[in-house]
């Protein structure tokens, strides 16, 4: 992974060297084992901060819309997709953007390897797939592949789709990955079991939004649960405005959401966030054929019409 | 102040004394974290654990509470009339609270019950508590409590302190509440011979606390030109405005009031607030005088670290539970911003 640092830094001085952009945003160290810090650097002279490791999960497509600089961002498959998404709806320009391409293995689950451990994780280092992990007075070596955060470990899109210079050569993408085993599940329940699922789901929600803020998808300038003329949703943690809020902003994600797991990582409560959107995703996939950020060319399912549109749901 | 012991296989017995005269609350399991919850009768809290993931804050000041409701029916006599709710303030206990967290609550209580402004809600609601603290044996790496003003067996907030020693606890009794719930429990075998242990334990706790902030300057700091200083664009830049911090942090007081109607019945509401949601600061005009998420970032930190500083000569706004350190989804780190407002020099590059 330090080469992959390394290279991200050569290409960070290069850009900001020359002129090519004013800024790049990547990662440099957390303060803390597992979760690294989104960060910019505008000064060539700094891009020594800048990281790579399995900890970068933080989706950086998030801190590009309305921003008027030239900017260098290191994106990896996901964040790549909601890139293009950006600009595809217009949140920024292709012009921008120079698109500094990670081929991905994956982000770690920082909260699954401290579940895994058991005990306080005082440093981490990771080679060949394997992470070690140290705490006071213990060593233990995981998989990585078992240690990944949900989505990344059933992604089919590591690659980056769109890139100015990839900082690396591809690598495989995981064919033997059934993307909707958990929906089906929800889809085979009955519907009152269904019922209680999400119930269930949402019950520790404090209604806190750091799975909307945490969403690239998630950049209207207010967003309806802020409205306040009218008001369309109340504040408190009553479970109907929680539902509202948890549904309203999952079907305001159709076939834009790119599962790339940004909401379940920032939930402070550990809420499966996903399970609500994965659902319209995989509609999206069934019925139109789309995955979402793909292309630059192509509209999106739900901003288009199409004579073959499905429409079997129109009795 | 004296000590007790309480032998361990007495402890259960004790608490099940405790629950017709308090509802009980105390830190569960939930799912994969703690949380602190009312406790069923019966049921025991569970005492293995370093740190909940949420702070005990809501037994004194729940997220949403409802203060008042009234009708529009202008048929009722008392129509638009704001009446308050009844609300239960019949005695209850916290155990198991970690002494930072009894800590915050005098903290927060600086601005619920001050000379000023009393709020009845908060005042009788913390009238009616007794704390059972559970000093820290083990402290996590990201607590920094004995730089932020308390420490892993402070007893100056709670009216009992646990000290885990084993087989027994030696519990110090601080308070007349304190002592009134250790009667009812039946927790009275004298531990005085013991004392000094507790001191030992203490020392060994602080000295596994690596985890330190400075704020020995932060008084000094001139407050328009740390609000100016250079860092914020860069300490803001990963923020979400997610507001996990202040809805984990055991320090965070602020509120939002709503009000909910339906049909004609309607209530006054509040629920906890965040300064990072730009609603916060929202004029009616329209106009945000914190307009963006580093003008909110600053606000967090400013507060916590130099207005509160300033205003109440009584330390920072921060008891070091390293919650929001741990939760942040984008890592900011209060430490790490605290150091750099220490620090600052006008006119020095610091970030």
């Amino acid at each position: 992974m330090s080469e992959y640092a390394e290279k991200i830094r050569g290409i960070a001085k290069k850009l900001l060297d020359d002129g090519t952009v004013d800024m790049v945003i990547g990662f440099r160290k957390g303060t803390m084992p597992l979760i690294n810090e989104p960060c910019f650097v505008k000064d060539a002279a700094k891009v020594d901060a800048l990281i790579w490791d399995s900890s970068c999960g933080v989706n950086l497509a998030n801190y590009l819309p309305k921003r008027k600089e030239k900017i260098g961002v290191v994106a990896k498959g996901c964040d790549s997709r909601n890139i293009v998404t950006h600009i595809v709806e217009n949140q920024i320009t292709r012009e921008q953007l120079y698109i500094i391409g990670v081929p991905c293995t994956g982000m770690v689950d920082r909260r699954k390897v401290r579940l895994a451990v058991g005990k306080e994780i005082l440093s981490v280092s990771e080679a060949d797939g394997k992470i070690t992990v140290t705490g006071d007075g213990y060593e233990e070596v995981l998989d990585k592949q078992e240690m990944l955060q949900d989505n990344c470990a059933i992604c089919v899109h590591r690659n980056p789709v769109i890139s100015d210079e990839v900082i690396a050569d591809p690598v495989e993408e995981q064919t033997d990955v059934d993307r909707y085993a958990d929906v089906k599940a929800v889809e085979a329940m009955a519907p009152e079991a269904r019922w209680n699922h999400f119930e269930q789901l949402l019950d520790g929600c404090i209604r806190c939004y750091a799975c909307r803020n945490a969403c690239p998808l998630c950049y209207c300038p207010t967003c309806f649960v802020d409205e306040s003329q009218p008001q369309w949703v109340g504040k408190s943690v009553d479970k109907t405005d929680t539902r509202t809020f948890h549904f309203l902003r999952a079907y305001h994600c159709a076939g834009r959401c790119t599962d790339c797991g940004a909401c379940e990582r920032a939930c402070p409560v550990g809420i499966p966030v996903r399970q609500f959107t994965k659902k319209l995703e995989k509609d999206c996939k069934e019925l139109f054929d789309w995955e979402a950020g793909m292309s630059l060319d192509v509209r999106p399912p739900l901003d288009t019409y199409r004579p073959e549109d499905p429409d079997e749901f129109i009795k | 102040m004296r000590v007790i012991k309480i032998d361990k296989k007495d402890w259960e017995s004790g608490v099940g004394k405790l629950s017709g005269d308090y509802s009980l609350y105390g830190p569960v399991k939930q799912g994969a974290f703690h949380n602190f919850a009312p406790l069923e009768k019966g049921q025991m809290p569970d005492l293995d654990y370093v740190n909940t993931r949420m702070s005990p804050k809501s037994v004194v000041y729940p997220q949403c509470e409802t203060m008042f409701e009234y009708t529009l029916d202008e048929n009722q006599p008392d129509h638009h009339v704001n009446k308050e709710i009844p609300k239960d303030y019949s005695p209850r206990a916290i155990l198991g609270i970690r002494p930072c967290d009894v800590k915050a609550i005098d903290l927060v209580n600086i601005n619920f019950d001050n000379p000023e402004y009393q709020d009845p809600w908060w005042v009788q609601r913390r009238a009616a508590l007794t704390t059972v603290a559970l000093a820290c044996n083990n402290p996590c790496s990201t607590c920094f409590c004995t730089s932020a003003g308390t420490g892993p067996f402070d007893d100056s907030s709670a009216d009992v302190l646990l000290a885990d020693m084993g087989d027994y606890y030696l519990a110090k009794v601080m308070t007349e509440k304190g002592e009134a719930l250790v009667g009812k429990a039946g927790f009275d075998q004298d531990g005085s011979a013991e004392a000094g242990a507790i001191d030992d334990a203490a020392k060994a706790a602080e000295a596994k606390i690596t985890s330190k902030i400075e704020t020995d300057k932060l008084g000094d700091k001139v407050t328009t030109e740390l609000y100016d200083a250079d860092f914020w664009e860069d300490v803001a830049f990963a923020c979400i405005n997610c507001g996990t911090c202040t809805y984990l942090c055991p320090t965070c007081w602020c509120f939002d009031i709503q009000d909910e109607v339906q049909g004609t019945d309607g209530c006054r509401m509040r629920n906890w607030d965040t300064c990072m949601s730009a609603l916060f600061t929202k004029h009616g005009t329209g106009h945000n005088p914190r307009p963006n998420k580093t003008a909110r970032v600053r606000q967090r930190f400013m507060h916590k670290l130099k207005y509160y500083v300033d205003k109440y000569e009584n330390g920072i706004a921060c008891v070091g539970c390293g919650r929001c350190v741990q939760q942040c989804p984008v890592n900011i780190d209060i430490r790490r911003v605290c150091d750099l407002m220490n620090r600052f020099e006008p006119g020095k590059e610091c970030a």
